[in-house]
This record gives C-alpha cells, structure tokens and sequence, in this order.
C-alpha cells in the first residue's frame, strides 16, 4: 500500500516536469523533438551533411586533378579499396596493367589483385586551392610514395582517361548547389509573391494568382529545354550555372507561392495578427515578426521536398545536353557520359553519379518528410 | 418468446487495445441484459468504454482492440422442426467477426445509429443507395422491391417527400433529417435489438425531442429492445427504462431508471446527478462538480477505478480491489464496498 | 457543369494565345537565326552558300522581317492549321509531328493505366495492411521509385538488358516495321515495345500515386461511414472497395490534371534516351538547330495537350464527386 502512495506523487512530478519543459519550449525545440525521433530521417541528414562536405571541399576528397585527360588511360576499371594488408590495418588499392588488344588496337586494362600500391590516409597529392584561396595539397586518400608511377582509381576512368571518382566529387558540387540555390530563389519568389496575394489580396491577389496558374500551365520540361536552349552559346560555365539555377527556380517557385498564400490567408484571421495590428504594429512588422515565424517550419519542410525535384531536373537537363555544359561537371554532365549502351557494357561504373542522385534524392526526401511530419504532426 | 427473458446478455465482456505504450483496458468486464421492449440506457463520461461495447456486441470493433474475455449472448427465434419457433441462444463472441453467421445478424437483428449523422453517411453515394444496400444484403427482394421497403422506411421516420429524398447525398439534408434517414437505414431490416449511440449529441434541441419521441414510438410498434447510449442525464431519464452507469470500463451501477434517479446508490452515480443544474436552485450557486479528472486510460488506478476521486472512498480496500457488481433491491446492482 | 466545361474551352483558345506568345519568345530568342546557324555549318564543311540564295530563303521564312510580323505571319498560317514548313527538314512541319505526336500521347496514356492500374490496388493492401510487411516493401520501393530520374531507370534497364541478355531494348517499333504502313501487324508490333518505354515513363508517377493512395485511404478507413457500412453487415472487402476506397480515389482524380501533362513532357526525355519516335527527339533536335517553326508548333502542340490534360482532370473529377458536380449546377 505505501508503495503505490509513495510513488504516485513522485510519478506526478516527473511528468509535471516533463509537460512543463514542453509548455516553455520554442516551437523549434519541438519540432527538433519531433524530428529527432524518426531515426531514418535523421541519418538521411547525416547523408547530407556528408555530400555538402564534399561540395565544401571536392579537392580534399579527389584522389587525381579530375581535368586531367590521357585517352591512353580510357575506361581503367574500379580498384576496390583493401583497408587490411592480410591483417594489418594498412590501406591498400590493386594495381591496374594495361596491354594493347592486337585486334582493337585498343589498351585494356585490368586490375591486378597480385600487386599492392599502399595508400594512406590524409596525405598530400596534387595542390589545389581551398575556395580558391588558399594553397594546400592534403587529401583525404593519396599515394603512399609521392613519387610512384600508380595511380588511384576507386571508380574508374571514362572514355578520356578522366578519374571518375574525382569528377563525381565535383559533379557532387555543381548538383548539390544547384538545388540549393534554386530552391533558396524559389522560397524568396514564392514567400515575396505568394506573401503579397494572400495578405493584400485583392487585384494583387488575382493578377498573382493568375500568373502562377499560367505558368503551372505550362508544360515544364520542354519549356524548360526551350529556355535553356535560348542560353548563348558563348556562356563561360558560371553563367551557364546561374542561368540554370533562375530557370529552375522560375517554374518552381509556383507551388510555393500557393502554400504560402493559403497560410497567410489563414493567419489573417488569427487572433494574434488583430492583436499586433491593434498595438499598432506596421504591416511589415506583423509579416516579418508575427506570421512569417509561424508558418517558417512548414515552409522549410516544403523547400526541402523541392530540392530533390530541382536536382533531377538538372541532371536532366544536363543530361540531354541542355543543362550544365562541359567543360563544367554536373551529375548529369557525368551520366552523359553514358549515354552509349556498348561503352556502357564495357565500363559499368560510368553509372555511378546515377547513385549519388538516387541516395541524394532519396535522403533529401527523407528529411523532408520527417521535417513535414514534425513541423505539423496532425498531416500526414 | 417473450419479453421476460433477455434478448441479449453480456457477460464480463472485456475488450482491451494493446498499444506501444501499454494495454488500454476500454471494457474491463462488464455484465448487463436487455429486453425486448425496453430502452436500456448507458450512461458516462466520454471514454468510460460505452461505444467499445457497443461495437462489441455489433463485432466491429477496430483494430488492434480484441475481445479478451466474456460472452455476448444473442437470443433468436428460429424455425423449428414441427414447424414452430424455437429460441436459439447463440453467442457473439465465439463467432468469426467477418463471417457469414455474424454478418447475417450485424445490421439485419442488431443494428447501430451512429453517433454523428453528418459523417454516417457516404457522401458520395446517394441517401437511397446506402438504405437500399442494407435492405437487399438481408432480404431476399429485388432492387425495385428494396427500393419500395425504403421508401416506407422514411416514410415512416417522419421524411417528407421521400421519393425525392432518396435520390439526394446526405450533405444535402438538413441535420434532422439527415438522422431520421440514418434512423431509418438502421431500422431497415427489422432489427430486434437497436443500439442508439449517442445519437442526438449533433442535433439542435427541438430535432433531439422530435428523434427522441420518434424512436420511442418506432421501437413501441416493433416491440424491439433499444440500446441508448448518452452522456446526457436528461435524455436517459426521457427515454429509459432501465439505466446502467459506466465509468473507465467497468459498470459502476444498474438498475429500474426511477431507482437510479431517485434511489442512487453508487457515489459516482450520487455525483453525477449532483452535478446537473435544477430548477428548485438558488441562483448563483455554484453547481458541485466531481473533483479531480479522469485518469488516463493507461495508468488506471488500482482497485475500484473511482476510487481517487471518491469522497467516501475507504482506505485499504477501496483501492485494493475491485468491487464486486452485487444485487440490492430487486432490479438494483451495485458494484461498491459501501454495500457489503 | 456543361456550363463549367463551357466556361473551360471558353477559356482555351485565351491559354493558347497566351502561350503562342510565350513560345513564339522562346524560339526566337537564342541569338541569330536558323540560317545563321546553318551557314556556320556549310561553313565548317568547306562550303558556302551565296548570298541571293540566303536572301532568297529568308524572304521565304519572312526571317528579314521585324519580330512582330514573324509574329503574326505565324498566327496567320497557324490559324489556317498550317504548321509551317521546317527549316531544317524543308518539309512541312504536320507531316514531321504527324504519326510522332500520336506515338507521344500513346505512349502517355499507357504509362497512365499502368500508373493506375498499379498504384490503386498496391495502396489499397499497403494502408488496408497497415506496417505488414509487403507494406514496408512497397514503401520503400516507393522512395525509390520517385527518387530514380527516368533517365537513369532507362539507363539501367537497357544496360542490364544488352549486358546480360544482350538485346537492344530502343525504340517503338521492330526494324521490320519502323517504316512500314500501318497495319494490324505493326501495331501488335508497337504493343509488344510500347509497355517497357511506358512502365519507365509511369515508375514514379506510380510511386507517387502509391504513397497518396496509401495515405487518403488511411484516413478514410476510420470515418464513421466506414463504421456504418460495416454494421450493416456487409462483407470487409466490400465495405472498403466501396466506401474508403471510393472516397480515397476522388482527390487522385485531380491529381490526372498534373500527372497527364507530366507524362507527356516527361515522355520527351525517357524517348530520347530509349530512341522513341515520338515528337521529343525532334523538339531537342529543333532546338539545337533552331529550327525555330517547327520547335515552337511542337511547344505548343505541348501546351495543347497540357490544357486538355487538366481540362479531362477537372471533367472527371465532376463526374466521380457529386459535390463538386453539384456546386457548379
């Protein structure tokens, strides 16, 4: 009898304790708690983390200079890395040894499990410049003997010799960004406009309104063919990678725009808006303090979904050859590359940068979804 | 058959939803009967377990909850060898919940009003069509026969211009008629046992006495039994015969409606027949409440599950065990230690 | 709701104008013209072309006149069903886009029914068999699904085919009929070619409508008019295929709206890569060239079939839900 007596009050105040933490949290704290809790988003934005490291610092993660071309050394296999020399920890990849085929004339290559060139950890390799600033040659992978003939192929080199897997870490940077920046143009077309018609609403309403059903109207991929088809020829890359970018974000900012015109439609009517116009707020204010916050989470949970759209968009594009352009390296830029069914057969490992779309994709999708469950749990 | 033996008994039903977070006891053993003819009245607080029995006794309760315990035991007359009716006892609980034999009785001998008339019904799908697919799963008739039975059927609950009425969705209904037509699809096939669950709580008060007053004469001229569950005190003592008091699962009392309303013997029923506002009151007076609120279905406190909130509740048993539901008076059952 | 399908091809020749002036821009946009173009070519090959020859061919195109008149001249032709004639090809552009645009809305309409025919009865079990097994499947295949590029899938489906089996999974049509007349033969023919294309073109699509099917029917399945039909007595799977199922099929009705006029763009891409004959090919080839009448006739032959993608959407969705059918009486 003591028992259940004693430890019902103790019960009571943990709980009391615990309904009080969540009584003062922000509302960012609980939806941080909520997404927490969904385990399979939180390592897809792990995942992330990890492919924007890489669009931090390609060169660190490259083993070669990825514009160095040698036809000689056309379509090497993939190593395979060796993290043990029999049962020492002692980083190792395959040799590759080429022979001419006497009826192609063609080198081919093949891996050579026989002989190991040792590798190591953080090292130096080629130099490069660390956003362009400052000089370093570390690497996260490079030869042990700084002088040896060897190279390191984790992936692979396509039909110009390139090194596939240092391409793929700068095709990583082109693709990653190119979402990111088209969605960040997105959310500030759509929250500007669709912020405009659902707050003022009337003829601003309407126009906006009938802009954005116009263009949802149209058909997306061939517009978008034809506009980045109107690029000039004479583009360098970074132009070419903007202009990408705002054509992108252009049709995609109209699905935003909607949301975030129903929000403030909704908001309007709330209480708390009256309350801050009635203590004299500016209408500035009151969109900027009091109802943009209060839509944020959701419109971050939708931004991320978009991000995934945006990014096989580009590949897409660059893969018809309309997107990014050569020299310049996206994904899709990299899967052109196998375009061809036979070079395909012979070089399967030209697919590659298709992984790194599905495994992005699929992890920026994640997280939306856990972010979209945790900023509103009463949707699904 | 007649109306002294029950048409339906449940005994020590328990239904219980295992959750990730624990096992949600709705029904913890509960034990009633009905008659033909009568209006059995259920009363509670929300989530005190009457819908669950309900749907119980229809079998339709949803997963993951299961019928852990208990019979329910339907009585019907069937034909016997001579030629003549012989009653069938049959019981629910030992019947597959989908198959055929508990199919043929859920809708055509035991039949539900549901709780919100406005969400009831399909929107999709006309007022006719939903009534007319109930009438041709239970009887052997033709659309055009079925059509016609329907027909009557609103005719008979008060609708006017039926003919039109079974053509239109529901949303184009008016909130009475809107629960006369779930009335009548219920009362389509004849049922003898009709379980009303709460189903005034989304009319206005002038439809509430119109449903009301025209349930009573429906189930007068069937000679059917009514299951009536409400948390409206006011209703039960309108409609009743006999009234039976749950709280968290278990059946706090039962017994003749005029004993459980002018007679209460459990502290809760006290307490809540305290709690409604009477015309003999000095005006300001603060109406007296139940105090404390109701545990959460997890944590249900140990023995009588009123206990904590009970202001005669005796230390060292009350809250020990579960008191037994023991006869005082003739009709009367109580479960309290106050009567041992 | 004749009124609101009239309002609807009311409104269709304003949408077509409006597009015929946002195409118009884009094709003549890119700097310089198809001939200039075209020059660069001759050039490269050693050749030239002379000059009364050029004029001669930019008075028949009307390229010497200013934007406004190519413009109207455009319209001109365009409302007299003329597509003009193709810059590159010297044909005229109807017999260019002919049998490709009707390959192009075949190929849409059977990736459509395989889409349907495919995600409505897999959300049916996933969200009736809520967290079984298969459930956790189609879920994930579902994330998959909508994060492969159709590109990519093309890519491996044919990679895998040609690697292993070695056969060649491209195009419509077998050699033998690639150029042969219609007939019962070719089309059996295009029948036994057109469901891979199709099944590349619908994967996601498929993934998507899974997931919104799953999703609707789980929140219908505890509606009060689900507990209703089943206390009537009727038997569980008729209760669901008629009531839930039936509720949780109106919203995607509209989502045809968008998801047609995706099907015929996104069929643009998956042809290229599989060596479809169907109009994409030759847009991109337009394009590349500017090949500027025959790339804008394609656009807005594209924009034609979005309008009545969402036009078919917003009829079906008045014919399924009496509410909306309704409200427009």
């Amino acid at each position: 009898m003591s028992e259940s007596t004693l430890a019902q009050p103790i019960e009571q105040a943990l709980k009391s304790k615990a309904e009080d933490r969540v009584s003062v949290a922000s509302n960012w704290q609980l939806v941080w708690w909520r997404f927490r809790k969904n385990r399979l988003a939180v390592l897809s934005a792990l995942v992330l983390i990890g492919f924007y490291i890489v669009v931090l610092f390609p060169d660190f993660f490259s083993t070669q200079d990825h514009e160095f071309t040698d036809a000689k050394l056309a379509f090497i296999p993939a190593q395979g890395f060796h993290f043990f020399n029999g049962l020492t920890p002692s980083p190792w990849v395959p040799a590759v040894v080429g022979k001419r085929n006497l009826v192609t004339l063609r080198m081919e290559w093949n891996v050579d499990e026989t002989k190991q060139v040792p590798v190591r950890f953080l090292t130096q390799g080629y130099k490069y410049k660390l956003f362009g600033l400052i000089e370093s040659d570390l690497h996260l992978i490079g030869l042990a003997d700084q002088k040896s003939e060897d190279r390191i192929y984790l992936l692979g080199t396509d039909r110009l010799g390139r090194d596939q897997w240092s391409r793929l870490m700068f095709g990583t940077r082109t693709s990653m960004t190119v979402g990111l920046i088209a969605v960040a143009l997105s959310v500030i077309l759509g929250v500007l406009l669709g912020g405009i018609s659902g707050y003022f609403g009337g003829w601003a309403d309407l126009i906006i309104q009938r802009f954005i059903e116009l263009l949802q109207s149209l058909p997306t991929i061939p517009i978008w063919l034809a506009m980045t088809a109107a690029l000039p020829r004479d583009w360098g890359p970074i132009e070419v990678f903007f202009a990408i970018t705002v054509i992108l974000a252009f049709i995609g900012w109209t699905t935003l725009g909607r949301e975030v015109r129903g929000r403030f439609l909704s908001l309007r009517e709330e209480d708390f808006v009256l309350a801050a116009d009635l203590a004299g707020c500016s209408q500035l204010r009151i969109i900027l303090r009091h109802m943009v916050p209060a839509f944020m989470s959701h419109i971050i949970a939708t931004s991320t979904l978009a991000i995934p759209v945006m990014i096989i968009n580009e590949t897409s594009l660059s893969f018809l050859g309309l997107g990014i352009r050569p020299p310049a390296i996206s994904w899709g830029v990299l899967l052109q590359e196998a375009t061809n069914i036979q070079t395909l057969a012979l070089a399967p490992w030209l697919l590659t940068p298709g992984i790194a779309v599905i495994v992005a994709v699929l992890a920026f999708n994640l997280v939306g979804d856990g972010l979209r469950d945790a900023a509103d749990p009463y949707s699904r | 058959m007649n109306n002294s033996t029950p048409i339906l008994s449940v005994r020590d039903l328990k239904v219980h939803f295992p959750l990730d977070e624990g096992t949600v006891k709705a029904v913890d053993g509960v034990t009633f009967d009905v008659y033909a003819g009568q209006v059995f009245g259920i009363v509670g607080e929300s989530g005190c377990g009457k819908s669950v029995t309900m749907k119980a006794v229809l079998r339709i309760v949803e997963p993951p909850g299961k019928i852990v315990a208990g019979e329910i035991i339907l009585r019907r007359s069937v034909a016997g060898a001579n030629g003549s009716q012989m009653d069938d006892l049959i019981n629910l609980t030992a019947l597959d919940a989908s198959g055929r034999v508990m199919r043929s009785i859920r809708g055509a001998e035991i039949a539900l009003i549901p709780q919100e008339p406005m969400a009831s019904f399909s929107p999709v799908h006309t007022i006719g069509d939903q009534i007319i697919e109930a009438i041709m799963l239970h009887q052997a008739v033709n659309q055009r026969e079925a059509r016609k039975i329907a027909l009557q059927m609103l005719k008979d609950v008060g609708i006017p211009i039926p003919d039109q009425r079974l053509d239109e969705y529901s949303w184009q209904l008016s909130g009475g008629l809107r629960q006369r037509a779930i009335i009548a699809m219920a009362l389509s096939c004849n049922p003898r046992v009709l379980i009303a669950d709460e189903p005034t709580t989304a009319v206005d008060v002038t439809t509430q006495a119109q449903v009301l007053r025209l349930l009573r004469r429906l189930q007068q001229d069937r000679n059917a039994a009514i299951i009536f569950i409400t948390h409206d005190l006011g209703v039960i003592a309108q409609m009743a015969d006999y009234v039976m008091v749950m709280y968290l699962g278990l059946v706090m009392e039962q017994g003749p409606v005029d004993e459980i309303f002018h007679a209460p013997k459990h502290p809760y029923t006290q307490a809540l027949l305290r709690s409604i506002p009477t015309i003999t009151m000095t005006p300001r007076e603060n109406l007296p409440t139940i105090t404390g609120s109701i545990p959460h279905p997890f944590n249900k406190p140990r023995g009588c599950p009123f206990h904590p909130r009970c202001e005669k509740s005796i230390a060292g048993k009350c809250d020990q065990a579960v008191p037994p539901l023991r006869r005082i008076g003739a009709n009367q059952m109580v479960s309290c230690f106050l009567y041992e | 709701m004749l009124r609101f399908i009239a309002q609807r091809l009311l409104l269709l020749p304003v949408l077509l104008f409006l597009f015929s002036v946002v195409v118009f821009i884009l094709v003549e946009a890119p700097p310089g013209d198809f001939l200039t173009s075209y020059m660069a070519t001759l050039a490269s090959g050693g050749s030239s072309i002379e000059t009364e020859q050029l004029e001669a061919l930019k008075q028949q195109f009307g390229l010497d006149q200013p934007i406004h008149i190519q413009y109207l001249r455009w319209m001109e032709s365009l409302s007299k069903g003329d597509l003009g004639l193709s810059l590159e090809y010297q044909r005229p552009n109807i017999d260019l886009i002919g049998e490709r645009l009707w390959l192009t809305i075949a190929l849409a309409l059977f990736a459509f029914f395989i889409t349907w025919i495919i995600a409505i009865p897999a959300g049916i079990y996933s969200a009736t068999h809520q967290n079984s097994l298969l459930d956790y499947v189609l879920t994930v295949l579902n994330y998959i699904g909508v994060a492969t590029p159709n590109f990519l899938l093309a890519l491996i489906l044919m990679w895998v085919a040609y690697a292993q089996f070695n056969v060649s999974i491209t195009g419509l049509f077998s050699s033998d009929y690639i150029q042969a007349p219609w007939s019962v033969a070719r089309v059996i023919d295009l029948l036994q070619h057109i469901w891979l294309p199709a099944i590349v073109l619908g994967i996601g699509g498929t993934a998507r409508l899974t997931r919104i099917m799953r999703a609707n029917l789980l929140d219908e399945l505890h509606k009060p008019y689900v507990v209703t039909a089943r206390a009537k007595g009727l038997s569980e799977w008729k209760v669901v295929l008629k009531y839930p199922v039936r509720l949780a099929i109106n919203p995607l009705v509209s989502t045809i709206g968008w998801y047609l006029p995706q099907l015929f763009s996104g069929s643009l891409i998956v042809a290229t890569v599989m060596s479809l004959q169907n109009v994409g090919p030759l847009l991109l080839r337009a394009l590349t060239q500017q090949d500027m009448y025959l790339a804008g006739s394609i656009l807005l032959i594209y924009c034609f079939l979005t309008i009545i993608g969402t036009l078919i959407s917003d009829v079906l969705l008045a014919i399924v839900d009496p509410r909306i059918r309704m409200e427009g009486a």
